[in-house]
């Protein structure tokens, strides 16, 4: 017989449970905006400059180099909006080439004299070495996005629905769209190390887009897609934790499999 | 929206050389306009003459030269003049959760849609969609809506922080004729019980003859503004809309189609 709360008397576990508490609820919530925004390529170019941004932390020799992974995912994500909003390509164009470039100058710097697997454990994310001091970093974030949430969110809705209206009832329409990159790129940089490079874009993505599949309004929205992201986090956690498969795969594949079912028998049962 | 037993007729808007271009290409030019609120004025010319960027030029949404003033006649003063804007479309795809109330909700108020409705906002929203008969739609989800129902939704919007401009951007097109009669009679309640002006681009040269007050007829430049009479026994009307242009007219009535 197994005891399902044997995983909880580890000090490690306990963290990891925690932060998993903190990160999948602002993944749910953040995701519903992405995905009305139809930023999923973007959100997932900026998880790929993570390797730039430690490639640029090494080179100009910043010793913490989550420091220059931050501040690089920010210009970034500024960098993308500014000439997205420019130029005449499709964005998603845009977004790709800026991508592959610097993807491949964050890989060219690392993997000089053979030295990558230091930093691969990155692309798959390790939740279990979380530490307290890193635990309170993401509370702050979660505050911090939960204050905008509040604030702007109805600013960034209209945005969404219609730019040019939202301009001539006085929304920062720039701004706004500077600030959610901005702290999207900063989320996306915090909890990179625990998920992984691989699989943050499909935990931003997953529990909305299942959302998606069932809700009619906003309040729908995101009560589902908090829903879905804390539940496929921790019972990924747990089994994880019981089949010995690494946690961050282990919450996406719980995370698609309620996305099918959604896709699959959603709308039905409504109807 | 407060209803009025009529317009005053003492607000003005003056639009003083409003020019616009694209790079080194002139789009509009010299546009000189004149709006007493309760009147409603049509735009007509040919596609590409800048209609729709001088709509988007008075929202401020692309960068203008010349200005834009607004006055209250009896005692001179000017007034920030408040713009609602209908658009042509909203960016909402099949199966996007947003209702008509978190749709008017996000525009017109800061209290977040995603937390349980306020009843006090709900009361405002139904208030404006009772204006145009589509109080009923709202928890119907946006992309669900008909192309008229749609253009109700939006005109509801436009009209909730009681502008005294209303812009209107071809909101005729995807409609059936029932819905055009409609429309053009609900432009002409609005304007005879709202303290507003109306300036709407039209195609459709029929009903611009039966409801304007005052017709423009633009191609980069105001070729001719006065009268429906004025305008279209004008011979720069006959050249814009001649028969040599019947085929390019059609051709654009399809494409909009």
């Amino acid at each position: 017989m197994i005891d399902w709360t044997s995983w909880l008397s580890y000090d490690f576990m306990k963290s990891a449970f925690l932060a998993i508490l903190i990160i999948t609820p602002l993944f749910g919530l953040m995701g519903t905006m992405i995905v009305n925004k139809k930023m999923a390529y973007f959100s997932d170019a900026l998880g790929h400059s993570a390797l730039t941004g430690i490639a640029v932390g090494v080179v100009c020799g910043i010793p913490d180099t989550n420091l220059s992974m931050v501040i690089f995912a920010v210009v970034f994500a500024l960098l993308l909006n500014k000439i997205g909003s420019k130029s005449t390509a499709s964005t998603d164009t845009i977004i790709s080439v800026f991508s592959s470039c610097s993807v491949a100058i964050g890989l060219a710097i690392l993997s000089k004299g053979g030295n990558f697997s230091k930093y691969s454990g990155i692309l798959v994310g390790d939740v279990l070495s979380i530490t307290k001091q890193e635990i309170i970093y993401l509370v702050v974030i979660f505050a911090v996005t939960i204050i905008f949430w509040g604030i702007c969110f109805n600013w960034m809705n209209a945005i969404c629905i219609h730019r040019a209206l939202a301009g001539s009832k006085r929304i920062p329409v720039r701004l706004m769209d500077n600030i959610f990159a901005v702290l999207v790129a900063l989320i996306v940089m915090m909890s990179i190390k625990w998920v992984g490079i691989l699989i943050i874009n499909a935990l931003l993505i997953l529990p909305a887009a299942a959302s998606r599949n069932i809700s009619v309004n906003m309040r729908e929205y995101h009560l589902f897609s908090l829903i879905f992201s804390v539940f496929s986090g921790v019972l990924g956690l747990i089994l994880s934790y019981y089949t010995n498969v690494a946690t961050g795969p282990m919450i996406v594949i719980i995370a698609s499999l309620i996305y099918f079912l959604t896709y699959f028998f959603g709308k039905k049962c409504r109807e | 929206m407060r209803k009025i037993i009529s317009p005053c007729g003492l607000h003005c808007i003056k639009v003083n050389h409003l020019g616009v271009r694209f790079n080194d290409q002139v789009v509009l030019e010299d546009i000189n306009l004149h709006i007493h609120c309760g009147s409603l004025n049509a735009v007509i010319g040919k596609n590409g003459a800048g209609k729709s960027t001088l709509i988007r030029a008075m929202l401020g949404d692309v960068a203008h030269t010349g200005d834009i003033e607004f006055r209250d006649t009896k005692d001179g003063r000017m007034q920030k003049l408040k713009i609602g804007y209908v658009p042509q479309s909203v960016n909402i795809e099949k199966n996007t959760p947003v209702s008509v109330y978190d749709l008017l909700a996000s525009f017109e108020s800061r209290y977040p849609v995603f937390l349980p409705k306020s009843r006090k906002l709900t009361e405002k929203i139904k208030e404006s969609l009772r204006v145009f008969e589509a109080e009923n739609l709202i928890d119907k989800q946006v992309c669900n809506l008909s192309g008229g129902q749609l253009q109700r939704v939006l005109l509801s919007l436009a009209i909730m922080d009681e502008p005294n401009l209303l812009l209107l951007d071809e909101p005729v097109s995807g409609i059936d004729q029932n819905g055009m009669e409609l429309f053009f009679k609900t432009m002409d309640y609005l304007k005879k019980h709202y303290d507003l002006a109306i300036i709407l681009i039209s195609h459709d040269l029929d009903y611009v003859a039966k409801y304007a007050d005052h017709v423009v007829l633009l191609d980069k430049t105001i070729l001719k503004q006065g009268t429906v009479k004025e305008v279209y026994e004008s011979p720069e009307f006959e050249k814009i809309f001649s028969i040599g242009n019947e085929e390019a007219w059609i051709k654009e009535e399809e494409e909009n189609d």
